[in-house]
């Protein structure tokens, strides 16, 4: 782990993405005591300074009702951050048991499990979530549902992928003529060579459901007032394009530090991990 | 004039832990038409230095190579990368381990040669490209050549894969032949074959050739002089009779007795590595 | 009686081009405590045979048997024990992400070996016995040379005590020098544990001295079987002779009998 991080600050842009990654962590967990006004990641309404441009007391601006921008930006890291995280704990694991199952097994369990994995993946993702946001009330809990029941598939095809050929490799006959059952030899043996994918993976994918969750929102099926988020932020603002534009255009520097960041990472960590793997 | 003479080249890799030497001064020459072998185990520098004179490994940025090359008395190091890589597959062509897979399975056998012969000369017409690969293969002892021909590699036995490749590594008349494990992928009695046929072409040629192999049956009847490597450092060379018959180098005689023998003489008990190996280089001079 | 008895066993493969009868009509029996060397190029259904006997695949017909009890496809925990495998390419049968000691200690844990507390100790003797140190138990296969890889898949193939030894090109991805280490050690295992090896390879010159019979296998079927010493003397079938007669020889003993046997032919 130590050593993982140390490699990656020998690349100037896995350094960068590190930074980055490290910078919205770091506003998302302090947010209450980073943010100027802790209070405005609530419905506060202060007409008196509302639609202010940015200035020394407000330095993003405020919103329409008086918000100042840059405390509701740090806010709504940390619910990108959680839904993302969230998202990725359910849905990581369910897809790599279905992959590792499919790809080690084989016969009909691979081809029930990879014809469902299909149907999943065969419907475009937003439009699933917009499905499923239309029957179910527009909440969070309900938004991470969305988004986990269209991020697991992919998880289950990566994994299969791996699962198939390390199937064919020697130490997994090796166990098999030892004598080892089969959830031994599909978590103990294969899991452990398809993890460094799967980190990988899940680097870039935060940034990935952070754009998914602030579309969503920017839709007005994701995260609901007065609970700040970048997409609805965003969405908000761009009717008062361009005289207001600091509504718009910080909640999206935001989202593009996030997930610029985690993609940097990620294509740093993918180097780093499948040279020592 | 020596076809091919290395002057204590030296090879070594810049990597995140330091430097890697690989060779440390390896002197060799091949002269017109003969059949030199480069012996050692996985690891010693052999292939590295086929790479070298292939002028494979002067392009990658972390290699550091000294020493000369000379290839038809031109120093490799003052030419530029290009004309490095004009004598490829003209002047300089190679055979290597797997017939099967150094062949593209996405063309006809024939497509492939024509393109090999084109490489000497841009301009040849389709129809001469035809007649010189079935000349080629013709010589290879490929009963039906145009079948061949119009046929895609994985269509073809291993053994008719690496006929192929001898005829394609032939085609341009060479002077240098570098055949790295040639046919280790295939099997013994295909590759004991596709071997003595090889002998046959490059002794009616007059072509040099660097043979790198591990396998020292194998090199005792193709070759005509040995070298053999160990750890980057030639270590022992001199004509094949002298090196079988009578090897000095602790680490040539602890190699030939580590080859179980189909006499039957038992298991050899060699060390798997000893500081007699390290000793200096054992010259038999070149016998001829 | 035989250790394992291969009794008219064949096995065909239904493939889109037609069935492949891989292995035809083949029947040897294994003597309790012999090398048995099975040779034969590429495609004459050694391996296939060799997946058989270890139960990877089933036969499309004949029997198996075990010290006389026919041997099911879905094999039971004792009969698994029993035969164990080494195989040809010691990187791959090793996973790159386990130590060499939880690969060893595998077969331990699934036969219950020995009390839990006392496994690291039979890891590190298994470690031991193939002439490796205890300590490299934590170490990660990939920090290991060719030949010190091949050891630890036999010390992972001995610990669980078998009784046959399915050995499946041992040595051919190995150096020559790390090739005659090797060879002796097993030839070592086998006197002191009174082990069966069945021994795959296409390297006659191995065979010659490592093995006590010899079955010549081409195009799936056992074409010529019979003690060493009197296969590469006087082989029985012309097949025999143009393998011998193919081995790369290097010194005058081998090229006088290589020769002798192409006279004979």
């Amino acid at each position: 782990m130590i050593r993982t991080i140390l490699v990656l600050t020998r690349n100037p842009l896995s350094l960068l993405g590190l930074i980055l990654v490290g910078l919205v962590i770091v506003a998302a967990v302090f947010a209450p005591w980073l943010a100027p006004y802790p209070t405005h990641n609530g419905a506060v309404v202060d007409f008196l300074n509302n639609n202010r441009a940015p200035s020394a007391q407000n330095w993003m601006g405020t919103d329409l009702v008086g918000r100042d921008i840059f405390s509701r930006i740090l806010y709504a890291y940390q619910i990108s951050l959680t839904l993302g995280v969230v998202v990725l704990v359910i849905a990581t694991p369910i897809g790599t048991i279905i992959g590792l199952l499919a790809g080690y097994v084989g016969g009909w369990v691979e081809a029930v499990l990879m014809r469902v994995v299909d149907v999943f993946l065969s419907i475009p993702p937003l439009v699933l979530a917009i499905a499923m946001m239309g029957v179910l009330e527009p909440t969070l809990t309900n938004a991470m549902l969305a988004v986990t029941a269209m991020w697991w598939p992919w998880y289950a095809r990566l994994v299969y992928a791996i699962a198939r050929s390390e199937r064919e490799e020697g130490y997994v006959l090796a166990a098999e003529v030892i004598g080892a059952g089969t959830p031994h030899i599909a978590f103990r043996e294969i899991l452990p060579n398809c993890l460094p994918a799967i980190i990988t993976k899940m680097t870039l994918d935060m940034g990935f459901v952070i754009i998914i969750a602030s579309s969503l929102s920017f839709l007005g099926l994701g995260v609901q007032p007065p609970t700040p988020d970048l997409g609805s932020m965003v969405a908000e603002g761009a009717r008062y394009l361009p005289d207001s534009w600091w509504l718009t255009v910080f909640p999206g520097l935001a989202i593009l530090i996030a997930v610029f960041g985690f993609n940097l990472l990620g294509d740093g960590l993918r180097e780093v991990l499948e040279i020592d793997g | 004039m020596s076809v091919l003479s290395i002057n204590d080249l030296r090879l070594s890799f810049k990597g995140l832990r330091g430097k890697t030497d690989v060779l440390h001064g390896i002197d060799l020459s091949i002269a017109k038409g003969e059949r030199v072998a480069l012996v050692g185990e996985s690891g010693s520098g052999k292939s590295v230095t086929a790479r070298i004179v292939l002028g494979l490994l002067q392009e990658l940025r972390n290699a550091r190579i000294s020493g000369d090359v000379l290839f038809e008395g031109q120093a490799l190091a003052a030419m530029t990368a290009k004309s490095r890589a004009d004598l490829r597959g003209t002047d300089m062509s190679m055979i290597f381990q797997d017939p099967t897979s150094a062949l593209n399975p996405t063309f006809t056998i024939g497509r492939q040669f024509a393109e090999v012969l084109r490489r000497r000369d841009k301009t040849l017409s389709a129809e001469t490209c035809a007649t010189r690969a079935a000349d080629a293969l013709a010589e290879t002892e490929i009963p039906d050549p145009a079948r061949v021909l119009a046929s895609y590699p994985f269509q073809l036995s291993g053994g008719m894969n690496q006929r192929v490749m001898i005829a394609m590594a032939l085609a341009n008349r060479p002077k240098l032949l570098l055949a790295d494990e040639p046919g280790t992928a295939l099997d013994v009695s295909v590759q004991a074959q596709t071997l003595k046929l090889m002998h046959r072409l490059v002794a009616d040629h007059a072509t040099a050739v660097l043979f790198i192999s591990h396998n020292l049956g194998v090199v005792r009847e193709f070759a005509d002089r040995v070298y053999v490597i160990y750890r980057g450092r030639i270590v022992e060379d001199g004509p094949t009779a002298a090196i079988f018959a009578h090897p000095r180098h602790a680490y040539t005689r602890a190699l030939l007795d580590a080859v179980p023998r189909i006499t039957g003489a038992g298991l050899p008990d060699v060390p798997e590595v000893s500081d007699a190996f390290l000793a200096p280089h054992i010259s038999h001079g070149s016998g001829s | 009686m035989s250790l394992l008895s291969i009794a008219n066993v064949s096995k065909t493969f239904q493939t889109p081009g037609g069935p492949v009868h891989a292995v035809k009509d083949v029947e040897i029996d294994v003597q309790p405590g012999e090398c048995l060397a099975i040779v034969g190029e590429s495609g004459s259904g050694k391996t296939t045979l060799a997946n058989m006997v270890l139960g990877i695949l089933g036969a499309t017909e004949g029997t198996i048997s075990f010290e006389g009890a026919a041997l099911p496809i879905k094999r039971l925990r004792d009969h698994r024990r029993m035969i164990q495998l080494v195989q040809q390419n010691p990187l791959s049968a090793l996973n790159p992400m386990r130590s060499v000691g939880a690969a060893i200690r595998l077969g331990l844990d699934t036969y219950g070996i020995g009390a839990r507390a006392d496994r690291w100790g039979r890891v590190e003797a298994a470690l031991e016995a193939v002439g490796l140190p205890a300590e490299m138990r934590n170490r990660a296969p990939t920090a290991l040379s060719g030949g010190q890889r091949q050891r630890v898949s036999i010390a992972r193939a001995l610990a669980v005590e078998p009784k046959l030894v399915v050995l499946d090109e041992p040595t051919s991805a190995l150096d020559v020098l790390v090739q005659a280490r090797v060879l002796r050690l097993l030839n070592d295992l086998r006197r002191d544990r009174g082990l069966t090896y069945i021994f795959i390879t296409h390297d006659l010159a191995v065979v010659r001295n490592v093995a006590d019979r010899v079955a010549v296998f081409q195009s799936g079927q056992l074409v010529e079987l019979g003690a060493t010493a009197q296969i590469f003397t006087t082989p029985q079938t012309a097949y025999a002779r143009s393998l011998i007669g193919a081995v790369p020889v290097v010194d005058d003993a081998e090229l006088a009998l290589r020769n002798q046997l192409a006279e004979g032919a």
